[in-house]
C-alpha cells in the first residue's frame, strides 16, 4: 500500500540526495516525490509517497530513517488523514483542428485547460488527484499524447489536522512548533 | 580575531579536546598541515590512510572519546572508505576532515577531485562539504555533536583549499544549532510499565547485552538490573566486556559462534531483554525460527533500530543509561533459580567439547593460546582483532570482565583492523598493556603500520595465528562447499623477518612449550613486538550456526576420543 509522508528540510545543497539516497540504500521504492520550497525560506517541504508492503511497520521505519538524517526537521504521515492532495500534468496531445473539440470537450469534463495550441498539438494542463489524472490520460491516449510531464503528488492536511508523528519525543509536535523552531535556526 | 581557515580548524580541535590526530598530508590539505605545527595537537603520520582511519576508530574504542582522522582530497579520501565504514557499522565517534579541491574547481574533473560527500555519504552518521572559511567553525562544532550524541557514528568534513588560506573572524559557537537533531534520552512511563509487566510474567528471562550498553557507559546499571532480577546475561561480540564474564550470570556470546548454551537459552526464554543491540544476522541466525516463544523488550537510542529485523513487544527508545536507570526501581527482585538451572545443564552438556580440555597434542591451537595471553596479561589487556577465525577464539577465550578493552570490527567485518586500532588505543591508554590479534591474511593488509608503530613508540604487542590459510573462508569451504578450497592457500612472508625489517622485535612460535615464553618475552619489550605462532591449520570455529540456520541448529565440536 501507498503511504503518503510530509518531511520539512533545511534548505541546503545536497539535503534531496540525501533523502533519495535514503531510500535507495534501506531499499524502499518511492512512488513519488515532490520538494519545493515553504512560507520559510529556511524550509523546504517534501511530499514523498512510498510503497510499505508491510504496512505500519515500514512506515514507522522510514520515518525514523528519515529523522536519522541531521537535516529532516519533520515527518509527519498523513497516509489516514483528512487531506487535500494534488498532482498537476502538462499533457501534450497530437490532434488537428478537426479533432480539437474533442481534447476541449473532454478537458471540460475533467476541470482541465488548454494552455497551448499548435497547428497539430495543443497542451492540456491538469490539476487533481492521482486518479482524477489517470483517468484523463487513459481517454487521451487513444487520440496520441506526444508528451506529458507530472509534478507528482502534494498534500496537506485540512483545518487543524495533523499528521501521524510516531518517533518519540515528537508525537505531539505541531506544525506551527516545528516552523517556530525553524525560525530560530542562524 | 581574524585567522586564516586552517588555523581556524585547529583552534576547534583543541576546543574539543583533541590530543591526536591521525592522517596523511597532501595537496589539498596543506594549508592545515602548515597551519597545525602553531598547536598542541600530535599527528601520527600513518602509512596508508586506511590504517589512519582505523586508529582514529581503536582511539575513540578506548577512550571514550572522539577520534580524529585527516586526508588530502582524492585517493587520500577513498583511502579512508574502509574505516569510515567499519566505524559506521559498529557507532563508533569518528571525526574524518578531508582536504577537497578549491570551490571554484569542484566538478571540473581537477587533479585529486573526488566527490568524497557524495561517496561517504550512505557510511557517515552526516557530512559537510565546506566551501568558505566562515563555515568551518560552526561546522566543527556540529560535526562533534553529531558524532558523540544520540547513537554516536563518523562525520566527515570535506574543506576546500581556498576555505583554509581565507581568512575571516572566529568565534566559536556555543552550542549546535541543529533543528532537525535531537536525540531521545528518557522513555515515557507508560512504555515503561508495559515492559515491567512483561518482566512480572516472565519464568525464563534472559538480557542481550550489546555495544550500547558500553556506549552509554551503563555497565553499572546493567549490573544492578541483571542482579536485582536475576536474569542470565548474553553478550554480541561487541557486547563483550560490559558485564564481567566471571560473573555467575554471564553466558558469555551468542550468536553464530556463540556458545551453545546460550544460543539454546535464547530459544527457550519466554522473554528477550535486547539491551544497545540490533538483531543483526549473525547473532539471530534465521528469523523464522528466532526465539519463537520470547516477547521481546528492546532498549535501543536509535528509533529506525526498533522492528527493523525482530518485530518488538515493548520498545524503549531513549539513552541506555538513563532507560535502565527509570527501570531499575520500577521492577520486582526474582530468583528464577528453575531456569538458571536448565541452562547450566546445556552448559554442562558443552563442556565435554571444550578444546581447552584438552591435551598438548604436538600442535598449536589459537584457543589455547589466546587461553594463554589471557592468563599472563591478567586478562586485563586491551585486545584488538582482525576479522575471520582468530577473532571468533579471541571473542570465545579472551574472558573479559571490564569494557573499553575489546576492539574488534563486528558489523563492517574488516581486515587489517587489528594492528592499526591497536595503535590508535595505545594513544588512549598508554599505561595498560595491548594485544592485537591478527590472522596471516589479515595481518598482511595493514602490516605497514608497524613502522608507524614503530616511530611513535607504540607499545603494541602482536599475536599473528599463522594458519597458512584465509581460515574462516577455509571452514566455510570445508563445510558448505565440500571441501573445495577456492583462492584461501596463503603464502605468507617470513613474518619475523618481515617485522625485523620494520625494526621490530620479532619470534616465530611452533610448540606449545614455547608459548608462554615467548608471550613473557613480548611482555618484557617496551615498544611494539610480533610474535608468530604457527597454529593447526585446519582447525575450525565451533560451535557455529550456519548461515540461515537456526540459532539452535549448531556444528558442534567433535567429542575428542
Amino acid at each position: 500500500m501507498n503511504y503518503t509522508f510530509i518531511a520539512l528540510v533545511e534548505n541546503k545543497p545536497g539535503v534531496l540526495n540525501r533523502v533519495a539516497s535514503l531510500f535507495r540504500r534501506r531499499n524502499f521504492n518511492i512512488e513519488s516525490l515532490a520538494v519545493g520550497r515553504t512560507e520559510n525560506p529556511e524550509v523546504s517541504r517534501m511530499t514523498v509517497v512510498v510503497d510499505c508492503p508491510n504496512g505500519d511497520v515500514d512506515a514507522h521505519r522510514i520515518e525514523a530513517n528519515l529523522y536519522k538524517l541531521v537535516n529532516v526537521i519533520d515527518v509527519q504521515d498523513v497516509t489516514h488523514q483528512p487531506v487535500v492532495t494534488r498532482d498537476l500534468a502538462l499533457i501534450k496531445v497530437r490532434v488537428g483542428p478537426e479533432r480539437r473539440a474533442e481534447v476541449n470537450g473532454l478537458a471540460e469534463i475533467f476541470r482541465a485547460r488548454i494552455v497551448d495550441v499548435a497547428p497539430d498539438s495543443v497542451i492540456v494542463e491538469i490539476t487533481g488527484t492521482e486518479d482524477k489524472i489517470e483517468g484523463m490520460i487513459e481517454l487521451l491516449r487513444p487520440i496520441g499524447i506526444v508528451e506529458m510531464v507530472r509534478t507528482g503528488q502534494i498534500s496537506m492536511t485540512r483545518g487543524v489536522h495533523d499528521g501521524v508523528r510516531r518517533m518519540p519525543g515528537m508525537e505531539s509536535r505541531r506544525y506551527e512548533d516545528v516552523m517556530e523552531m525553524a525560525e530560530m535556526m542562524p | 580575531m581574524k585567522l586564516k581557515g586552517a588555523e581556524i580548524v585547529w583552534e576547534c580541535l583543541v576546543r574539543e579536546g583533541v590530543e591526536v590526530v591521525f592522517g596523511y598530508p597532501g595537496g589539498a590539505n596543506m594549508p592545515i598541515y602548515d597551519a597545525m605545527l602553531n598547536y598542541p595537537v600530535h599527528h601520527v603520520l600513518v602509512r596508508h590512510e586506511q590504517g589512519g582511519a582505523h586508529m582514529a576508530d581503536g582511539y575513540a574504542r578506548a577512550s571514550g572519546k572522539v577520534g580524529v582522522a585527516m586526508a588530502t582530497s582524492g585517493p587520500g579520501a577513498t583511502n579512508l572508505v574502509t574505516g569510515i565504514a567499519t566505524a559506521m557499522m559498529d557507532s563508533v565517534p569518528v571525526v574524518f576532515i578531508t582536504g577537497q579541491v578549491a570551490a571554484h574547481l569542484i566538478g571540473g574533473d581537477a587533479f585529486q577531485e573526488t566527490d568524497v560527500t557524495g561517496i561517504t555519504l550512505p557510511i557517515t552518521k552526516h557530512n559537510y562539504l565546506v566551501t568558505r572559511a566562515e563555515d568551518i567553525a560552526e561546522t566543527i562544532r556540529e560535526a562533534f555533536y553529531i558524532a558523540k550524541s544520540g547513537r554516536p557514528g563518523p562525520v566527515l568534513i570535506d574543506i576546500c583549499k581556498n576555505a583554509q588560506v581565507e581568512s575571516c573572524e572566529f568565534e566559536y559557537p556555543e552550542e549546535p544549532v541543529l533543528p532537525g537533531y535531537k536525540p531521545v534520552t528518557r522513555s515515557p512511563k507508560n512504555l515503561l510499565d508495559d515492559a515491567v509487566k512483561l518482566i512480572e510474567k516472565a519464568k525464563k528471562p534472559i538480557i542481550l547485552c550489546g555495544h550500547g550498553v558500553i556506549m552509554s557507559n551503563a555497565e553499572e546499571e546493567l549490573m544492578q538490573f541483571a542482579v536485582k532480577t536475576q536474569t542470565p546475561v548474553a553478550s554480541t561480540l561487541l557486547g563483550l566486556g560490559a558485564f564481567p564474564a566471571s560473573h555467575e550470570l554471564s553466558l558469555g556470546m551468542m550468536g553464530m559462534h556463540g556458545e551453545a548454551h546460550t544460543n539454546l537459552a535464547i530459544q527457550n526464554s519466554d522473554l528477550i531483554l535486547a539491551f544497545g543491540m540490533r538483531f543483526d544476522d549473525r547473532v539471530t541466525g534465521t528469523l523464522k525460527t528466532y526465539a519463537p516463544k520470547a516477547k521481546k523488550i528492546h532498549i535501543e537510542i536509535d528509533p529506525s533500530e526498533v522492528h527493523k529485523n525482530v518485530f518488538v513487544d515493548v520498545p524503549l527508545v531513549g539513552d541506555m543509561k538513563t532507560v535502565v536507570a527509570d527501570l531499575i526501581p520500577l521492577v520486582d527482585e526474582y530468583d528464577h533459580d528453575e531456569w538458571k538451572q536448565e541452562i547450566n545443564g546445556w552448559k554442562n552438556e558443552a563442556d565435554s567439547r571444550s578444546i581447552m580440555n584438552w591435551e598438548d597434542d604436538g600442535k598449536l591451537y589459537v584457543a589455547h593460546l589466546i587461553g594463554d595471553i589471557w592468563k599472563a596479561t591478567g586478562g586485563g589487556a586491551i585486545v584488538t582483532t582482525d576479522v575471520g577465525q582468530h577473532q571468533m577464539w579471541t571473542a570465545q577465550y579472551y574472558q573479559l570482565d571490564q569494557p573499553n578493552r575489546w576492539i574488534t570490527s563486528g558489523g563492517a567485518g574488516t581486515m587489517g583492523f587489528g594492528l592499526p586500532s591497536a595503535i590508535g588505543a595505545w594513544f588512549a591508554a598508554k599505561d595498560q598493556e595491548i594485544w592485537a590479534v591478527a590472522g596471516d591474511g589479515g595481518f598482511q593488509m595493514t602490516a605497514a603500520e608497524l613502522t608507524t608503530a614503530v616511530q611513535e613508540g607504540a607499545n603494541v604487542k602482536v599475536a599473528i595465528m599463522n594458519n597458512s590459510f584465509l581460515g574462516m573462508v577455509r571452514q566455510w569451504q570445508e563445510f558448505f562447499f565440500e571441501k573445495r578450497y577456492s583462492a584461501v592457500n596463503m603464502l605468507a612472508p617470513d613474518f619475523v623477518k618481515l617485522a625485523e625489517a620494520h625494526g621490530v622485535p620479532a619470534k616465530r612460535v611452533t610448540k606449545r612449550e614455547e608459548v608462554n615464553e615467548a608471550i613473557e618475552w613480548a611482555r618484557s619489550i617496551k615498544g611494539p613486538t610480533v610474535l608468530e605462532f604457527r597454529v593447526e591449520m585446519e582447525d575450525a570455529v565451533y560451535p557455529m550456526v550456519p548461515a540461515g540456520a537456526a540459532l539452535h541448529e549448531m556444528i558442534r565440536r567433535p567429542v575428542k576420543a
